[in-house]
């Protein structure tokens, strides 16, 4: 049961993302070759002393040996994350779950959607496209965030906007007159969007409502059902599903997603039981 | 005139109309360019038409004496802004401000809303075209007020 029991990791750096969401950097006290994973899978942090919580990772799969976190301190467990400064340790179990479908995307257009922290487990994935790009047609991320002050990577997303081969387009909630991008839900920026419906496969990331309706408009520009992926988030407890916590329909989100088509869940997608 | 048909004729808005009504329409329409920050309409105003962005951005904004402008939405290329100029009293409830250059199609309301009433045909497929952008609207503002992003 080895999986049961967390590895140690050190802080190195701790980066405070906007006002409530933040980045922590961890390097590994135990394992030599580092930390692989691949993009979309999840870890479960501990705080020693006060629980254990999964978060997906947010960083380059290529750079093994440091390991990247962005969350929001919204809980018992991620506002106490919040305060963990540089050699604070903490405990990993993982990586877990299904990855984003990087090597079935190969050859199609990649259309990331991200809604607000949704960016975060995505992330792993823009750095795999643009590592390898040659083998993917058109790259576009629209992300949407509640304000200009809650977009997540402003740096990072600026650089990526000034290369010629990725579409970046951010929209905001809301915004006052000194804004110049876009305002209005993520979900408007579809219709225009530039790829072709037939050869893209989708991933999204969000809050479950904003998935849904992304779906909807993807649907209405003609992408198959398999070829839309959706992150779920439910509540996941042990990361190799024994315990059940996270059951969803006969599937386990921590096993068996929390990468999904669309196609395998569109019979529990938005039932109000699960 | 013939050029601004062409354009016309492959927007959604007008896509499936019969020919007679696409003349009908275009003799309603002219191309107008908005530098960044022009108003392209004011709240209060009176509206006697309305847009079809061919490129560039609009911003729809609502003025509050404490914040100033706020933005509601955003609008760009394909995109329709305006109906207030098919609904009693024909005053925009909005501004509309160019964010950067901008190349839309200006349809005359008036005009158009004459041609309506004396070809009902004409009135209901604009108002079924209009709908459809309410709906989207609608929808995409529900969304928008629900707060997806917030702490939850």
């Amino acid at each position: 049961m080895q999986v049961m029991f967390p590895s140690t990791f050190k802080v190195q750096r701790f980066i405070k993302e906007t006002h409530d969401t933040f980045t922590i950097e961890l390097k590994s006290l135990e394992r030599k070759n580092g930390f692989n994973f691949e993009p979309g899978q999840f870890n479960m942090i501990y705080v020693f002393g006060v629980g254990e919580i999964p978060i997906s990772i947010s960083g380059d799969p290529y750079k093994s040996g440091i390991l990247v976190h962005t969350t929001r301190a919204v809980g018992t467990v991620t506002k106490e994350m919040a305060k963990l400064k540089k050699d604070d340790i903490v405990g990993i179990r993982g990586p877990f779950g299904r990855p984003w479908p990087v090597k079935e995307a190969i050859g199609n257009d990649v259309l990331l959607v991200a809604g607000g922290i949704g960016l975060a487990p995505l992330r792993p994935v823009i750095y795999h496209v643009l590592a390898n790009r040659e083998y993917y047609g058109r790259i576009i991320l629209l992300y949407g965030a509640r304000t200009p002050q809650d977009i997540l990577y402003k740096k990072e997303l600026e650089k990526l906007k000034s290369r010629l081969d990725i579409d970046i387009i951010v929209t905001v909630d809301r915004a006052v007159k000194n804004w110049t991008g876009n305002v209005g839900v993520v979900t408007t920026l579809i219709p225009r969007a530039p790829f072709d419906p037939l050869n893209t496969t989708a991933m999204i990331c969000g809050p479950e409502i904003m998935m849904r309706y992304t779906i909807v408009e993807l649907l209405k520009r003609g992408l198959p059902k398999d070829s839309i992926y959706v992150s779920m988030e439910r509540n996941m407890k042990c990361g190799v599903g024994f315990c059940g916590h996270c059951q969803y329909g006969t599937e386990f989100v921590c096993k068996d997603g929390p990468v999904f088509t669309y196609k395998e869940i569109e019979h529990l997608f938005g039932k109000r039981e699960l | 005139m013939e050029s601004l048909e062409k354009v016309l004729i492959q927007h959604p808005f007008v896509e499936g109309l019969p020919s007679e009504h696409i003349h009908l329409i275009v003799g309603c329409a002219k191309n107008v360019v908005f530098e960044p920050g022009k108003y392209l309409f004011k709240e209060n105003e009176e509206a006697n038409s309305f847009y079809i962005i061919r490129s560039g951005k609009v911003a729809l904004e609502i003025y509050s004496p404490d914040v100033g402008s706020i933005i509601i939405q955003t609008l760009g290329e394909g995109d329709i802004i305006g109906w207030s100029w098919m609904v009693p009293p024909y005053q925009w409830r909005f501004d509309a401000r160019a964010v950067e250059l901008t190349r839309v199609i200006e349809l005359d309301g008036t005009c158009l809303r004459n041609k309506c009433e004396a070809d009902p045909g004409l009135g209901y497929e604009i108002m079924k075209r209009l709908a459809s952008v309410f709906e989207q609207r609608i929808n995409a503002m529900r969304l928008q007020l629900l707060d997806l992003y917030g702490k939850k």
